[in-house]
Parts: structure tokens; sequence; C-alpha cells
């Protein structure tokens, strides 16, 4: 299979700030979105041909024509993508797959979160699926992600207080990173001890290992590299795509692990191999992955083979995967300070890289960018499903 | 001649909580067992009858008779779900015994005569109650929660029931009217010379007239009491002299457990009793009913079960009656977060899930072996397709994968322990863990499973199994 490597390009994105919008509505987000990132591209609303929108807590009341009309798309094709946290890049990559078959050959991809009129404090989750049976332990993504912490100290040895401090350390880097992010939902540094005494949501996570829960949206233009080349001098390559769903392998087979996520694995496997990766830790030059918690922003360091199984802690210490280390990773702040609204944060990770890799990133801007990932992972231990992007700058 | 009828196994089952000296805020002095907030009359019962049925053949029962003053549901039967929780067979004869503390008598004996007639080779009886004080009132140093059970049948006998007399009675002693939750009692004098003082001598008069027995023929005396005084007063008139053991009915242990009260009494004195040993059961409300039984050599060869004895050797007392109250429902207190509330679950799937959620069935797949929770259709490991043996996990060992304790979570006893668990044997499942110290929990600790009320939404009480620390 020949794969997606340089043969889709990115020319132009838009992001809003992540937050708490109580003045916006999903609307004024989307068309923020969209028209820096029309801006960014030199084109107009007449230029798009198709569009694919990323829309997740719909609860059944969203469509395509939701960006139809905030956008005035008049009368073409929209799709509505909706793939839990990986909503914006499984709506990225559709849109990849559609431009590399040569159907268009200039498309929108949107993706959008209002999650703040909800009402609620954290995602506005139901606990199992709408007419089940209810029996499933009510178990919101913190808790299930504090599984896999408890296991991995268990596994590895590590005391409570060895594995809270570690795990701190990567809230503090990406609150360090996000406070040069004038568009991240926070903005403040913080302290190891700040984030070990905060309040307890699920043992051990508390309330500092948890990232934001926002409203925002973020925007791509994608074409073939032929037109990309008229349009601007700094596009940005598709160099792989990988996405992996798990079938509930961690609860259903006893001696599942938990102290990895095979999908994250498998979902990296097929994006290196399209981009021709590998040695990951020495070619990827930055990540942006999905640290919806601390421990996960963890495990994701070893799937991803940036460090060695077990050994993540050394190169947290080491400071590895800060702004000026080996491999940063999650430089806009991650989705602990930059925010997650959970239908755009795919796109969030791609405009960060995109920026890196055209040396736009202002205060965070890494020295070396090249090769920059993005990782997102959605549902539960088992039972993810699990993108995996790879973008480089041409050549 | 009456077929040679009785009762060949038995169970108990206490809730794990105690109020008592400890729990700031009560003075009641005994400790009164409690049921977890996720406890109620159904789920104890059920505790109580696979406790009963350890060692049996469960598909060799014929009925499931349950007794109890405190349903959770006024229509829709709660034996039906006690037997669907112990694993019994659909084609047997199920029914509830309600509305009076003798219901645990009447369905032992109902269970008797069902045996005798030849309707049915063996009667699982299970009783359990959660009755409710008035805070403050004279109930409440008093009550206790938990249930008992006994096998009716007639081969391998421990305890043949030789006579049985049984009156009935009148009165406004205790009630509790529809839609009230506490139990109402007239003036105290008039209650029990009325009532208790009145009936229980004549029933034991009957029994004995009816049988020929005298006291000195009992070994041990098995007597429903409402208090530890009304109790010894009765069963000194009664006329038993020293050599009739006078069964402790555990009012500084456990408290007054209503239905089941005199029959974990009696589970209680099966536990201390010798072939040979005749016992004379007495229990009340509205009537009574007397028993008198006669241990076989059988008894000898009961297997391991928990009983009262097994029961008693674990307890948490409760730090405050906050607490309590907050379990009982007495208070009604804030979530912990904003959160839209439970969605009711579907009668439809809770209907199409009952073997796995109710029994606790996995499944074992016939091609590689591989044992999975909740059942599949396709193998998680090789894929075989509707290839299967069904697993029960309900009464199987398990050891603590993981967990996080939610601090956040909807739950009255937070935070909410929610595990990966390995059951012994193989088999893995997510669930939640009740009945647990926060301190003690701990990767690797050994569990039990605990059949429990998950919520109640909409009027349906979802009844689900959760893992409990290890009781043994």
């Amino acid at each position: 299979m020949p794969g997606i490597r340089d043969r889709v390009a990115v020319v132009g994105m838009g992001c809003t700030r992540f937050g708490e919008h109580w003045h916006k509505s999903a609307e004024d987000l989307m068309v923020e979105a969209a028209y820096e990132a029309y801006r960014d591209a030199g084109i107009g609303p007449g230029d798009i041909q198709a569009a694919w929108l990323g829309f997740n807590y719909a609860f059944g009341t969203a469509r395509g024509t939701m960006l139809s009309h905030a956008l005035k798309l008049d009368y073409i094709p929209v799709t509505r993508v909706e793939n839990a946290c990986c909503t914006a890049t499984d709506a990225f990559r559709n849109a990849c797959y559609a431009v590399a078959a040569g159907i268009y050959d200039l498309v929108l991809v949107l993706g959008v979160e209002k999650l703040k009129d909800a009402g609620v404090s954290g995602l506005p989750v139901s606990y199992a699926p709408i007419w089940g049976s209810r029996v499933e332990p009510p178990a919101p993504a913190p808790v299930q992600f504090a599984m896999a912490a408890t296991r991995y100290f268990h596994h590895y040895g590590l005391s409570y207080e060895e594995g809270k401090r570690t795990l701190a350390k990567i809230a503090v880097k990406n609150h360090r990173n996000g406070s040069l992010n004038p568009k991240a939902h926070f903005q403040k540094e913080i302290t190891v001890e700040q984030v070990i005494k905060a309040p307890i949501v699920a043992s051990p996570l508390g309330l500092f290992d948890c990232c934001g829960v926002s409203d925002g949206a973020a925007a791509a233009v994608i074409t073939t590299p032929e037109r990309a080349k008229m349009m601007r001098d700094d596009y940005i390559l598709v160099k792989g795509l990988g996405l992996s769903c798990g079938s509930k392998q961690a609860v259903l087979q006893d001696d599942y692990d938990m102290v990895h996520f095979e999908e994250t694995v498998a979902a990296a496997g097929t994006a290196y191999q399209e981009a021709g990766i590998k040695n990951p830790r020495e070619e990827i030059d930055l990540a942006v992955v999905h640290d919806c918690f601390t421990i996960t922003e963890l495990l994701i360091y070893e799937d991803l083979g940036f460090s060695p199984r077990g050994r993540a802690k050394e190169d947290i210490d080491s400071g590895f995967f800060e702004l000026d280390g080996g491999l940063p990773v999650n430089t806009d702040g991650g989705l602990k300070c930059f925010g997650h609204p959970v239908g755009a944060s795919g796109l969030r990770m791609i405009y960060e890289v995109y920026k890196q890799l055209q040396g736009k990133a202002g205060a965070r801007q890494v020295k070396k960018a090249n090769i920059g990932l993005t990782h997102n992972l959605g549902g539960w231990p088992g039972h993810f499903t699990c993108a995996v992007a790879i973008f480089g700058r041409r050549e | 001649m009456l077929i040679l009828a009785g009762i060949t196994s038995y169970g108990a089952y206490i809730p794990l909580f105690r109020l008592g000296e400890g729990t700031a805020g009560w003075s009641g002095g005994l400790e009164r067992a409690v049921a977890g907030f996720d406890e109620d009359s159904i789920t104890m019962a059920a505790a109580a009858a696979v406790d009963c049925l350890r060692g049996a053949d469960r598909k060799e029962v014929d009925g499931l008779y349950f007794a109890t003053t405190t349903a959770p549901y006024l229509e829709k039967q709660g034996a039906a779900v006690i037997a669907e929780a112990a694993d019994l067979r659909s084609d047997i004869f199920t029914v509830d015994f309600a509305n009076s503390l003798r219901s645990g008598t009447a369905a032992l004996k109902a269970a008797l005569d069902a045996v005798r007639a030849g309707s049915a080779g063996n009667v699982l009886v299970a009783a359990a109650d959660l009755r409710i004080p008035q805070p403050r009132s004279e109930f409440e140093p008093l009550f206790g929660d938990g249930a008992a059970a006994v096998m009716v049948g007639s081969e391998n006998v421990i305890a043949e029931i030789e006579w049985t007399y049984s009156l009935t009675h009148e009165i406004h002693d205790l009630w509790r009217p529809a839609g009230e939750v506490f139990v109402r009692s007239s003036e105290d004098r008039f209650a029990t010379d009325e009532g208790y003082s009145e009936v229980i001598p004549r029933a034991v008069a009957g029994l004995m007239e009816r049988s020929g027995l005298k006291q000195d023929d009992f070994a041990c005396l098995v007597l429903y009491g409402q208090d530890a005084r009304k109790h010894r007063q009765m069963a000194a008139r009664l006329g038993f002299g020293a050599g009739t053991r006078v069964q402790d009915p555990l009012f500084n242990k456990v408290g007054n457990t209503g239905a089941a009260s005199v029959l974990m009494t009696l589970a209680a004195a099966l536990e201390e009793s010798r072939p040979g040993d005749r016992i004379l059961l007495a229990g009340y409300g509205d009537g009574a009913d007397a028993f008198a039984l006669r241990v076989t050599g059988e008894i000898e060869k009961i297997g391991v079960r928990r009983g009262v004895r097994g029961h008693l050797k674990s307890k948490k007392i409760i730090g405050d009656y906050l607490t309590y109250a907050k379990w009982r429902g007495l208070i009604d207190i804030a979530p912990p977060v904003r959160r839209p509330p439970l969605d009711p679950p579907s009668p439809a799937a809770l209907h199409r899930e009952r073997d796995q959620n109710i029994r606790l069935y996995g499944v074992k797949c016939n091609k590689c072996g591989c044992l999975q929770y909740p059942p599949q259709r396709v193998c998680t490991r090789c894929q075989a397709r509707d290839d299967f043996t069904p697993v029960r996990f309900s009464d199987r060992r398990a050891t603590l994968f993981t967990y996080s304790m939610d601090y956040l979570g909807p739950t009255p006893d937070p935070p909410l322990v929610v595990c990966f668990i390995d059951f012994e044997g193989g088999g893995r499942m997510a669930c939640t863990m009740t009945d647990r110290d926060v301190a003690e929990v701990k990767v690797g600790m050994p569990l039990e499973m605990s059949f429990r009320r998950l919520h109640t939404v909409a009027g349906i009480h979802n009844y689900y199994w959760k893992c409990i620390p290890s009781r043994d």
C-alpha cells in the first residue's frame, strides 16, 4: 500500500483561543477558526470544494449542516465525524484521503466543541450507552486513566509519592509551555508541590493531573502538494496517518498489563511506517500528544517509543521532553493548559505542529522542527480510539 | 405417615457495618448490624441463600421462598431476583412471604409442607430485613439488618422437623402502614401483655401437647424476642431447665433482624448442635409458629459455610451517625459535583442481560479456553464465533488488579472505588468495590463478589455484583 506520505499538504490553519467562552457560541468559534485558516491559506469560502466537521458532544443534534450554516458553505458536501477525542484528527484523516484519492484538491476540516454551555463540571457524558442496563461502573475519564496510574506505580515499583512527583513534573512542564501561549486556556506556571497537594479527583490523580474542559475550534485547509506549491512556500506535508481501535481487551483479557495502551502502539506503528520513521526518539523533533491526564502523557512516551518501557521517569527527570529538551512534547501547553474542547483538540495539535514546522511558534519555538507528530487517544483503556499523525516540512 | 423432612442446610448474612461504641453521635450502647448503602432485603437474602447453597447442587432446588417486611418492591417479586442471583433453575416455585415479623417462620412452615406433600424436593427459605428505625426512637438501639436462609428437604436432613404448631393473633402491637417508612407501636405494656407474652406461651404449650414432648426433651431453645429483656423473661417463663440452652438471639451483636431474626438464631443454634439435640423454634408476629426439630448425624457432614459465626468475625464500626443517616436516606445530601441526573436503565436491556448481570455469567471459549466477562459473541482472543460455555463468576474469589478512588463519583459513600479484578481460575471484570476501608485498598488484595443494589432510578432497583474485600 502506498500510504499517505507526501500526497497531501496543509496550506492554511486557524485556531481560536481555547477556554470558557461564555460570550461565544459554537457558530462564533467556527467562524473565527475558519476565517483565520482562509486568511492563512489565501483563499475564500467559495474555493472550498468539500468539508469535514469534527464535533463530538452532539447527542444526536449535529450534522454536517452545522458547519454549512455557520460558514454559509452553499451546497457543497459536508461530513460530520464523531470519534471521541480523535474526532478532529479523524475528520482530518478522512479529508486527507479524499484529497489523496483525487476527488478534491481544496477542502476544509474544522473541529469545534462547546462544552461549557452544558452546565456541568467535567465532560457532559452519559455513563453508559443510551438505553443500556447501566450496570457498568460509573467511571468517567479521570477514573479510567487513574487505574492505569495505579497499575503503573505497582508494576514498576514506584511508591505513591514517587509516582505523584513524576506525574507532577509533566503538568508543570505543560503549564510552563502554556504560559508562553496566548491562545491557551490556562497561562499560569505551577509548581510540583502545588500539583502534589491539589485535591484528589480520582486517586492517584489530583486536580492538576487533569486537563482543562474548554470551548474552542480549529481548522485546516488541505490540498495536493502540486497545488500547495502554487499557494505558499512553507506548506506542511502529511507524512503518516494511523488510526487504531481497541476492542475492550483490557477488560476482557486478564493478562492485559494496563501499563501501556496497545492502540497507541498500533496507530503509531502505521504512521511510522508510512512516514518511514525507524527511531522515533531520534527522528521526531516535537510531539503534541493527548495529555488528558498526566499519566496518559507518561504512557504515551513509552507507547510512541520515545522512552524505553518503564523508563519514562528517567526522561521526565532529565527534562528530555521540555521545550529545550531532546524531544519537546506539548510545546503549546497540551490538553492540560491549552484546554480540551474534544472535537477540536486534534486540529489544535496539528495547528501547533504546523506553526512550529513553519518556525512561527514565537516564544515557544523549538530549535529543530522538521518532523512533528500529533497523537489523540479517545475512550477507555482497552477500548481506545487512537490517532497518530506525522507532518514534515517540504523537502 | 409423613415424609421425613427438615432442614438440610443453613446460611446467614450479617452486613459488615455496625453502629456501636466508636460511632460518633450514636448512643445506642450495644452494637447493631447496619446494611451498607447499597444493600437491601433482596441483596442480603441473596447472600444468605448463597451461603446456604455452599456445597449444594443448585439445580436440585425446586423453590425459593423469600420472607421480609421490607420488600424493595411492593409489586414485583423479590424471590425471583434472589433465585436469579443464586443461579437457581427457572422452573421452580418462587414466592414472597411478607407483612409480618413471622414471615420467616411462615415461609419455613410452607416449605416444610411443600416437601412433605411431595410437591418439591428442596425449598430454599431466605429471610431478610432492613427495618429503618425512626432516629432516636425506642427501636433505634434494637433493630439490626441481616438475613438467614435454610434449605428444607427430605434427603441428608441435618435437623428433622418433627412437629409444628401455629396460631394466629390479631393485634396492633407493631405496624407500619403502606407508604410509611418507620414502624409504629402501641403502648409497650399492652403490646407485650396482649401480644408476645400472650401468644408465645400458648404456641409452645400447643406444640408440647401435640407432640407429647416436654421441656426437658429440648437441648436448645430458639426463641424470637423483641429485645433482650423480653426475650430473657420469656425464656425463663416457658419452664425450660438448666439442661436447655437458650440460644443467644444476637441482640448485643447484630440487633433484631425482623423477619430474619429467629432463623438467624436457628442457624447459630445449628452451628453449635450435636446429633440427637432437640431444638424448639418459636417465631412471633401476628401469631406464632412453633417447631420441634431433632438434629441428626448428618450435621457432622455439612460443609464449611460462613454462617453466623463466620460473619461475626469481620465487622467495621461506622465512624459517625451522619454517615449512617446518609446511607439510609434519612438526610438528603448534595452530590459532590454538578452532574446531570442518572438516566434510568432500559428494562429491555436489564431483561436481556439478566444472566450476565444477576447470575454473573461470563463465558469460556470452547476453542481457546479464554474466560471472559461479560459474555461475548466473538472470542476476544481467538475470534471464534458463538462457541462458548457459560461460567458463573459470582462465587469465585478474585484479586485486585488495579483501582482508582473517585472522590467526585456518584455514591453516598465516597470515594467510589472503581476496579479491575482478576478471578481465580481466569477472567477479569470491571466493577466497583464496596464495604471497603479506603486505607486497606491495595493492588493484589483478595476479594469476593457481593450482590448489591447499584442505584435506583425511575423506581427501578438496579441489582448487580460488586467486589468486596474478602471477609475470611
